[in-house]
């Protein structure tokens, strides 16, 4: 009986931590969307910021954001996929691997803004890119390489060896193998990695604050060399040192509002890329 | 036909293998740049460059630290026995090019001789005087006026120094302390406000919640943490920081308080993902063996589950703990940013993160704030290193062991 009590007590106690937990964090998320859903609209989302930012629209950060992503895809994709292959491909379990897969691991835990330092050292300053889309891509390219790679060894992992070997049985070759076999195979999950980093990408703000992201830039970037706005960025720069912050409050509710939706989007749709070319593999 | 294959092959398993190696070679390039930016601090001089302080020929002394070199200038010091040797007595009278501007005006504008003149002629007239001037303003002879040995930044200053003032002339303070106890101080809190929370929801998916709330309460905890960290920190600033000026009737609700909650609330999902998986890792056979001999579901979970996943639990914190010293935006818009060491938790703090963000910008590249700036990225690239380290090492080991 005092055993059960006990029992009944304690678990009364978790499923309302829980509740209150994952009440907490609803209540953030609504808050954003009530606040924000009034905000957008379409000039919202098709002008430039006017008025020190305190009416017009985020469209040069929403463009910004869309470059920075396309570009650190660009440098993070191949290299992240082909780094994954190699690890599970070619090291296979030797001790060289568990080296490597720490060194991935940490380079996932280093700090946002560390990654903005370097970016700054080496992109910014010793390679003389300046503030620039380039700069901020392989910057922000650098701070996703790490799910990339784990996402690609993880879909690997996933393949049962008769495929390969019934490839190799046939004739083909190691590297016809990964091409028409594994790889095909482990492309949807490789590509839920990657829609899960471009949602990453998008909301990073400390490692742009230094590489690209411009305070104020109304036109468009016409090259990799421009400094663009960014999303992330603009929020920041709305709720903390606007001209006018209490003016600018329904932008700021706005701007977070398009950042939640691209994350939540990003989200489903690596679920829903998941379950459909899954399937599709399958029927294959 | 088969020489091109073959070529095809080199090139794309040359490139696998470079590929490799990214990470490792990331992380190298990553401490490299970070140390060789910061490395210069040490050599750099305390008063900003390009920049000297004088005193009069007659005074017998020759060095002076940072700390005496701000007390002069910042009034707290007014005599001559409060700093430097002892040697040297008397009032001390500060002279900058601002003084020299009102004392000769239309004079000073450009540097030359008859500038030059004049500062020798000022720094004559007062023999207690502490000049502080740009180097092309300094007299050519050392008759009249002596340039002062100011050495360069210690590394004593600088990992003990209690002060982060790194602008203010003629030497900036450049002690990391305040920044590192801020950081500590809002991680430590954060990271208790978080782990009793978050390790009972993670009881609560792995064994209480049924199969249809588990299927949808994980992605959504997954989902939240890939919202960005700067609406979290605009969540903070608008809603929490208010409610904790209100409640707790502050000056100001900017404190490390709101910067912990804020860090608590974007570390849960770490924290419950990598203890639930964890504790889903219990083998059924220990389960079953506990409640075959009559321990109830509770006892097992307690006295089975969370001892055999107490290794998947540590790393869980500890890898909450290096989430929280590192977040950057989140913290940079609540804690309020004084840089000075925490007494409570409801004064403003800053945080070693939220320090680069906010002065990295500001600072001229090369300078010696600059470099102190990458020190600080050194520092806690240095400590997530380890946290992430020691966070593998004991996941590692309760693997091999099969826990405790």
């Amino acid at each position: 009986m005092n055993k059960k009590v006990k029992q009944a007590i304690a678990f009364a106690i978790f499923r309302l931590l829980g509740f209150l937990v994952v009440g907490v964090l609803f209540c953030i998320l609504g808050f954003i969307v009530y606040n924000g859903a009034g905000v957008i609209s379409w000039e919202f989302l098709t002008a430039a910021p006017e008025e020190g930012m305190s009416a017009g629209g985020i469209f040069p950060a929403i463009v910004g954001t869309l470059c920075l992503v396309v570009g650190s895809i660009a440098f993070a994709f191949p290299v992240g996929v082909m780094s994954g292959i190699y690890i599970h491909e070619y090291l296979g379990n030797r001790w060289i691997v568990r080296v490597i897969r720490v060194m991935t691991n940490n380079l996932g835990g280093i700090p946002s803004i560390v990654f903005g330092l370097f970016g700054m050292a080496l992109f910014v300053n010793a390679f003389g890119f300046g503030d620039s889309i380039l700069a901020g891509s392989c910057t922000l390219g650098l701070l996703i390489l790490p799910l990339i790679i784990r996402t690609t060894e993880e879909a690997l992992k996933a393949i049962p060896d008769s495929y390969r070997a019934g490839s190799y049985a046939l004739g083909a070759g190691k590297l016809q193998t990964i091409f028409r076999v594994t790889l095909p195979v482990a492309m949807p999950n490789i590509i839920t990695g990657l829609i899960l980093s471009v949602g990453r990408v998008s909301g990073e703000t400390a490692p742009i604050l230094f590489t690209v992201a411009a305070y104020f830039l109304p036109r468009l970037p016409s090259g990799i060399f421009d400094q663009v706005m960014a999303l992330p960025y603009h929020l920041y720069v709305i709720a903390t040192s606007g001209t006018d912050i209490e003016a600018s409050r329904p932008m700021a509710y706005g701007t977070a509002l398009v950042l939640v939706i691209i994350v939540l989007a990003m989200n489903l749709l690596a679920t829903a890329t998941r379950l459909h070319l899954g399937k599709k593999t399958k029927q294959d | 036909m088969k020489g091109s294959r073959r070529v095809i092959k080199y090139i794309a398993e040359g490139l696998f293998t470079l590929s490799g190696g990214i990470t490792s070679f990331a992380i190298l390039l990553i401490v490299i740049f970070l140390f060789k930016e910061g490395a210069g601090l040490f050599s750099s001089p305390t008063v900003e460059r390009g920049y000297a302080l004088c005193v009069h020929a007659s005074n017998p002394t020759r060095v002076l630290d940072a700390r005496e070199i701000k007390r002069a200038f910042d009034g707290e010091a007014s005599a001559w026995q409060e700093i430097g040797t002892g040697e040297m007595t008397g009032e001390i009278a500060l002279l900058r090019l601002e003084d020299l501007d009102a004392l000769y005006p239309g004079e000073m504008d450009e540097a030359g001789e008859a500038a030059r003149r004049r500062v020798e002629e000022a720094i004559g007239d007062r023999p207690g005087v502490i000049a502080f001037l740009p180097e092309e303003y300094l007299p050519e002879s050392e008759e009249v006026a002596r340039r002062l040995e100011t050495g360069n930044v210690t590394g004593v200053e600088f990992f003990a120094g209690g002060e982060w003032q790194p602008t203010v002339a003629p030497a900036a303070r450049l002690g990391v302390l305040p920044l590192l106890l801020g950081t500590v101080w809002v991680g430590f809190f954060a990271i208790i406000l978080a782990l009793v929370p978050g390790l009972g929801v993670a009881i609560y998916l792995s064994e209480l919640a049924g199969a249809r709330a588990r299927a949808w309460l994980k992605p959504t905890i997954e989902l939240l943490a890939g919202i960005p960290s700067v609406v979290y920190g605009f969540f903070g600033l608008v809603v929490l920081v208010p409610f904790i000026q209100g409640m707790f009737d502050l000056p100001v609700g900017e404190s490390a308080l709101a910067g912990s909650v804020v860090l608590a609330i974007m570390a849960l999902p770490t924290i419950i993902t990598i203890a639930e998986d964890a504790m889903r890792g219990t083998p059924r056979a220990l389960r079953e063996a506990s409640l075959a001999l009559g321990a109830t579901h509770w006892q097992t979970i307690y006295r089975v589950v969370i001892p055999h996943s107490s290794s998947g639990i540590t790393a869980a914190a500890v890898l909450g703990i290096g989430r929280a010293v590192g977040e950057t935006m989140a913290v940079l818009m609540v804690t309020g940013n004084a840089a000075v060491i925490p007494h409570s938790l409801f004064e403003p703090v800053r945080t070693i993160p939220a320090t680069i963000a906010a002065e990295l910008g500001e600072a001229p590249v090369g300078g010696t704030h600059y470099q102190a700036l990458f020190l600080l990225g050194c520092i806690l690239f240095a400590i997530t290193m380890a946290i992430n380290l020691s966070a593998e090492f004991i996941a590692a080991r309760g693997q091999k062991g099969g826990g405790a």
